[in-house]
C-alpha cells in the first residue's frame, strides 16, 4: 500500500527560513500586479539577490484576478516556500480565490490600498497583521500615475534594495513614453517611510546570473542542441516556449510553421527530421495525446523528433494554467504496438537548458523520439540564477556519407543505429516507413525481420551510455528519496532542513525516465534500507513505473499529491519523516 | 554529364500489391514520365505518402520517399518542404486519406502554399478496408456493408474546397490519359507553391462501374487565373471534366526572414542586460 497525502496539504509552520522571503502581490486585471513582480524581481537581482516569480491567474481571458508570487532569496533557491511573508493587495477582487495558493499566517504582513475597502474575512482569519496605506491616493499626485509603481517604491525601500538600481529597472521595462511617469511614481514610492523593513543580504558572489523562465531555458536548450524545424500548435502552457523559439530560430537560420493542428505539428517535424534538419515540437497533455501516433512513426521509421511536454492539470482539459506532474504514464506507455523511445524530465527551472538540449542530443543520435516532460511550475516562472554552464554539443546524426547499390537504412548494427541517408545523397535513396520492414526499409510481414527490427530498436536505447546526467544523486544514509522533475526543488529543500535537524537524507532526482536507468538507480540505491517517491501527482506514476520495472534492494513507497497547489517542503518534510521512520519492509507485510 | 534519365530509372523492383487494372498504374506511370520530362535526379526527389492502396507508390518508385501514418501526408510533406527547399516533393495519397481522416490538413496546406505537387489518386472507396463509402462517394451508392443504404451524406467537392481554401493551382486529370497526367505533373512541378491535381483513378475491384470512366471523362477545363470563374465553373461541373481549372500569378510560402540585426538569445536573459 502507498501513503497518501490528504487532499489539502497541512498547514504551513511559520515565516520563511532566514534569507529569504515569499511576497505575493494581487489584484485586479489591469492593476499591473505582474509588472511590479517583475520590475521587483529585476531589481532584486540587480542588486545581487536570488530569487523566483511564478503567476497565478483566473480563468479570465483578459483581466480578472492575478498574483505575482514572489520569493526572493540571498542565496540561490529553485521553488516556492510554505506561506507568505507579505501580501500586497492592490485591491480586493476575488481574493477567495486564491487562500489557497497564498497562505498566510499570524506571523504574515498584509498590505493593501485603504481604498479598496473592508479586509476580506478569509484574510481576517489567517491571523495576518493588516495594515491599509494610502496607495491609490499616493500615485494621484503624478497624472497618469498607477498605485502598483508605489508599491514597488515601498517593497524596495522594506528590502533595502539601492534605489538607483530600482530605477535602473524601470528604465530597462518602460518605453519613451511611459518611464517619465513611472519613474516619478516610483520616486513616490521610495520616498514614502516603509512599512516594514525586512532586508536580505545579496550575494557577494560575482559573475553573470540569468532572469529566464523554464519556457526561455528549453527554448534556449533546443537552439544549442541544433534545433533547426520547429512546428507549432498553440495551447497553454507552452505557447510561450514556442513563441520565443519563433523570434530566435529565423536568426539562427531556421524555420517555424505554425501548423493547424498538433497531429499536423508532430508530422511536419517527422518530414523536416527526414530531411536531415533537427526538428521539435512543445504542447501539453491534450496535445501530446493527439501526437502520440506519429511518435510511434518516429520509432518505426527511426526519425529522431523532440516533443515538450509542458505539462498541467489534467485529465481532458483539466487545469490549464497549473501544474501537475501528470503526464509520465502517457509519455512511457501511451505508444501503440511496442514502440522504446526516450522520455526525459528537467530537475529544475535552468536545467530545462540542459536537458532539453541533452534531448535532442540523444534523439539525433539514437534516431528515436524523444519526449520532455517539463511543466507549468517550470515553464512560466522566472528564475534568477547563475549564468548556466555552456557545453558543446555534440548533437550528431549517423549519416550515409556515400551510399552504394547495398545500402541497407535499417541494417542491423552493434549498437542499433544505423547510418542514415538524408534526401539529397545519391545512392541512398529509401523508403522509411511505418510499416514493418526490412533492413532495407521494404514492407515486410515476416517473422525475422519483426523480430530483428523490434530488437534493434529496443537495443539500441537499453545499449547506449547515458553517463552520469541521468539523474543527481547527493547524500548518503539508509532512507532516500526518489523525486523526477519539478518536484526536486521542494524535495530537496525538504531534505536540506531533515538534514539540519539531524536527520541522514540521501536524494536521487531522475533525469532519465526512458529508458529507466535500472543499473545506475540500483547503484545509487547501495545501502539505502528504504525508500520513498515523491512526485506532484494523483496516482504515484513514477513508483510504478519503478516498481513494474525492477526488483529493487529496499522497498519502495510512495508520496504523491496532484495540483493545481504546488509542492511544498514543510509539507514534504512532515510527509519524509513520516515515510522514512517506517520500520524496513513495513510496506511489504500482508495485511 | 550524366545520361540521359528514362521513365524506367525512376521505377523500383518493388512488385505493386495493387489489382491487375488499377488506375493508380497510370499514375506510376505518368509520374515516372514526369520526372523523366524533368531530368530530375531521383536523389533530389521525395515523395511523401498516407495509408491507403494509393499510398504504397513511392515504394514503386526509385527516390527518396516516406510512406506515414494515415491522414498526415500533407503535414509531411510541408515539414520536409520547409526545411529543404532545394528538394523536389511530392505528396500523394487516396481520396480518404487527403479528404477524410486528412481533410483540415488538406484546406491549411492550400492556404500555406508551400512549394509541393499534391496529387490525389481518387477512386471514390476505401480499397485497402476492401471497399468502404469515401468522401468523394456519391450519396446513394448502397456497395458497402458498413453504409448499406447509402452514405446519407453529399459527395465531398475536392476543387471547390481546394479553390476556396486559396489554393494557386487546381487540376483534375484521369489516370487513364497518362500522358496527359504526366505533362499536367510537370506543370504543376514547374509551378512555384502548393499545386493539387485530382485525379480520377477507377478502382476495378470495389467499384467496378468505374470503368466506364474512360468514356464520359472530358477534356474541357479552361484554365484561369480568376478564382470566381473557376469557382462558377464548377457550379454545373460533372465531377468528370479534366484539364487545368485554376493557376494563379505565383506567390509560394515564404517562412519568417533572418533578422538584419540580431543579438544573440542569451544576452536577453542576463541580469542587467536588458538595460
Amino acid at each position: 500500500m502507498t501513503t497518501h497525502a490528504a487532499a489539502q496539504p497541512p498547514p504551513h509552520s511559520g515565516c520563511s527560513p532566514a534569507g529569504t522571503l515569499s511576497i505575493a502581490i494581487s489584484g485586479s486585471g489591469g492593476a499591473g500586479v505582474m509588472t511590479v513582480g517583475e520590475l521587483l524581481l529585476d531589481a532584486a537581482a540587480r542588486a545581487g539577490l536570488y530569487g523566483r516569480m511564478g503567476r497565478t491567474f483566473g480563468p479570465q481571458i483578459r483581466g480578472g484576478e492575478a498574483a505575482a508570487l514572489l520569493r526572493l532569496s540571498s542565496t540561490p533557491i529553485e521553488g516556492v516556500g510554505d506561506a507568505y511573508d507579505l501580501l500586497v493587495a492592490l485591491d480586493w477582487g476575488n481574493i477567495d480565490r486564491f487562500a489557497d495558493e497564498i497562505p498566510l499566517s499570524p506571523d504574515s504582513q498584509v498590505l493593501f490600498d485603504d481604498k479598496a475597502g473592508e479586509v476580506p474575512p478569509v484574510v481576517v482569519a489567517s491571523g495576518a497583521n493588516c495594515r491599509g496605506l494610502p496607495l491609490s491616493e499616493t500615485a494621484r499626485a503624478v497624472r497618469g500615475g498607477r498605485p502598483n509603481l508605489v508599491v514597488l517604491g515601498l517593497l524596495a525601500g522594506a528590502l533595502d534594495l539601492p534605489a538607483a538600481l530600482v530605477r535602473e529597472a524601470v528604465r530597462a521595462r518602460f518605453g519613451e513614453r511611459s518611464v517619465e511617469t513611472a519613474l516619478a511614481v516610483l520616486e513616490l514610492g521610495l520616498a514614502t517611510e516603509p512599512p516594514l523593513s525586512r532586508p536580505l543580504s545579496p550575494s557577494r558572489a560575482a559573475g553573470v546570473r540569468w532572469n529566464v523562465s523554464g519556457n526561455q531555458a528549453a527554448g534556449l536548450g533546443a537552439l544549442r542542441g541544433g534545433i533547426r524545424f520547429v512546428a507549432a500548435y498553440p495551447i497553454t502552457p507552452a505557447t510561450d516556449l514556442l513563441e520565443w523559439l519563433a523570434e530566435e530560430l529565423p536568426a539562427a537560420d531556421g524555420d517555424l510553421v505554425q501548423a493547424e493542428d498538433e497531429l499536423a505539428a508532430v508530422n511536419m517535424c517527422i518530414g523536416a527530421s527526414f530531411g536531415g534538419v533537427p526538428s521539435l515540437t512543445a504542447t501539453s497533455g491534450p496535445g501530446l495525446a493527439l501526437m502520440l501516433e506519429a511518435i510511434g512513426l518516429s520509432v518505426a521509421s527511426e526519425t529522431p523528433i523532440v516533443v515538450v511536454d509542458v505539462m498541467r492539470g489534467g485529465p481532458s482539459t483539466g487545469i490549464p494554467t497549473k501544474s501537475e506532474q501528470t503526464d509520465l504514464d502517457i509519455a512511457v506507455n501511451g505508444l501503440h504496438g511496442e514502440a522504446p523511445h526516450l522520455v526525459l524530465a528537467p530537475l529544475g527551472v535552468a536545467d530545462c537548458l540542459f536537458t532539453t538540449q541533452w534531448s535532442v542530443e540523444l534523439a539525433e543520435a539514437l534516431q528515436a523520439p524523444a519526449i520532455v516532460l517539463s511543466d507549468q511550475s517550470l515553464a512560466q516562472s522566472r528564475l534568477i540564477v547563475d549564468e548556466p554552464p555552456t557545453r558543446s554539443s555534440p548533437a550528431t546524426r549517423r549519416c550515409a556519407e556515400s551510399p552504394g547499390a547495398d545500402y541497407r537504412r535499417y541494417a542491423i548494427t552493434d549498437d542499433g543505429v544505423s547510418p542514415m541517408a538524408i534526401p539529397g545523397t545519391p545512392g541512398g535513396m529509401y523508403v522509411a516507413d511505418g510499416l514493418t520492414h526490412d533492413v532495407r526499409g521494404r514492407p515486410s510481414s515476416r517473422s525475422a525481420d519483426h523480430r530483428a527490427q523490434l530488437d534493434k530498436r529496443r537495443d539500441k536505447l537499453t545499449g547506449f551510455d547515458f553517463g552520469a546526467a541521468w539523474g543527481e544523486v547527493d547524500g548518503d544514509g539508509a532512507a532516500a528519496v526518489i523525486t523526477w522533475g519539478s518536484s526536486t526543488a521542494a524535495v530537496r529543500e525538504a531534505v536540506d532542513r531533515l538534514r539540519a535537524a539531524g536527520c541522514a537524507v540521501r536524494c536521487i532526482a531522475l533525469r532519465l525516465i526512458s529508458p529507466l536507468p535500472i543499473d545506475a538507480l540500483r547503484g545509487a540505491l547501495a545501502g539505502v534500507e528504504r525508500a520513498v517517491v515523491v512526485e506532484h501527482n494523483h496516482s504515484g506514476q513514477l513508483h510504478r513505473l519503478l516498481r513494474a520495472n525492477a526488483d529493487w534492494p529496499c522497498p519502495l513507497t510512495a508520496w504523491h499529491r496532484p495540483g493545481p497547489l504546488p509542492l511544498r517542503p514543510g509539507e514534504l518534510v512532515a510527509a519524509l519523516s513520516e515515510a522514512l521512520d517506517a520500520r524496513p519492509n513495513r510496506e511489504e507485510t500482508p495485511a | 554529364m550524366s545520361e540521359t534519365l528514362t521513365a524506367r530509372d525512376y521505377k523500383s523492383d518493388v512488385h505493386p500489391v495493387w489489382c491487375p487494372g488499377c488506375g493508380d498504374f497510370g499514375i506510376l506511370n505518368a509520374l515516372t514520365k514526369a520526372l523523366a520530362a524533368r531530368q530530375q535526379p531521383p536523389e533530389r526527389v521525395a515523395l511523401i505518402s498516407g495509408i491507403g492502396c494509393s499510398s504504397r507508390l513511392p515504394a514503386y518508385m526509385t527516390p527518396y520517399g516516406f510512406h506515414g501514418v494515415h491522414g498526415r501526408v500533407l503535414p509531411m510533406a510541408t515539414g520536409l518542404a520547409v526545411a529543404r527547399p532545394d528538394l523536389t516533393v511530392i505528396a500523394m495519397g487516396g481520396d480518404g486519406d487527403g479528404f477524410s481522416i486528412g481533410g483540415n490538413h488538406f484546406m491549411h496546406a492550400c492556404r500555406r502554399n508551400v512549394n509541393m505537387v499534391y496529387l490525389v489518386m481518387d477512386n471514390a472507396v476505401y480499397g485497402m478496408t476492401k471497399g468502404q463509402a469515401s468522401p468523394t462517394t456519391q450519396t446513394d451508392w448502397t456497395g458497402s456493408k458498413l453504409t448499406p443504404t447509402g452514405t446519407h451524406m453529399p459527395a465531398f467537392r475536392p476543387l471547390e474546397i481546394a479553390l476556396a481554401s486559396g489554393c494557386a493551382f487546381v487540376a483534375r486529370e484521369f489516370s487513364g490519359n497518362p500522358n496527359g497526367l504526366a505533362q499536367r505533373i510537370v506543370e504543376a512541378l514547374d509551378y512555384p507553391g502548393f499545386t493539387f491535381i485530382q485525379v480520377l483513378s477507377p478502382c476495378i475491384t470495389y467499384r467496378p462501374e468505374q470503368m466506364g470512366y474512360k468514356k464520359i471523362v472530358h477534356e474541357d477545363f479552361e484554365p484561369t487565373s480568376i478564382r470566381t470563374e473557376a469557382m462558377a465553373r464548377l457550379l454545373d461541373d460533372d465531377g468528370m471534366t479534366t484539364g487545368l481549372l485554376f493557376r494563379a500569378p505565383p506567390a509560394p510560402w515564404q517562412g519568417d526572414p533572418a533578422p538584419e540585426a540580431h543579438r544573440a538569445p542569451e544576452r536577453a536573459l542576463v541580469v542587467g542586460g536588458g538595460a
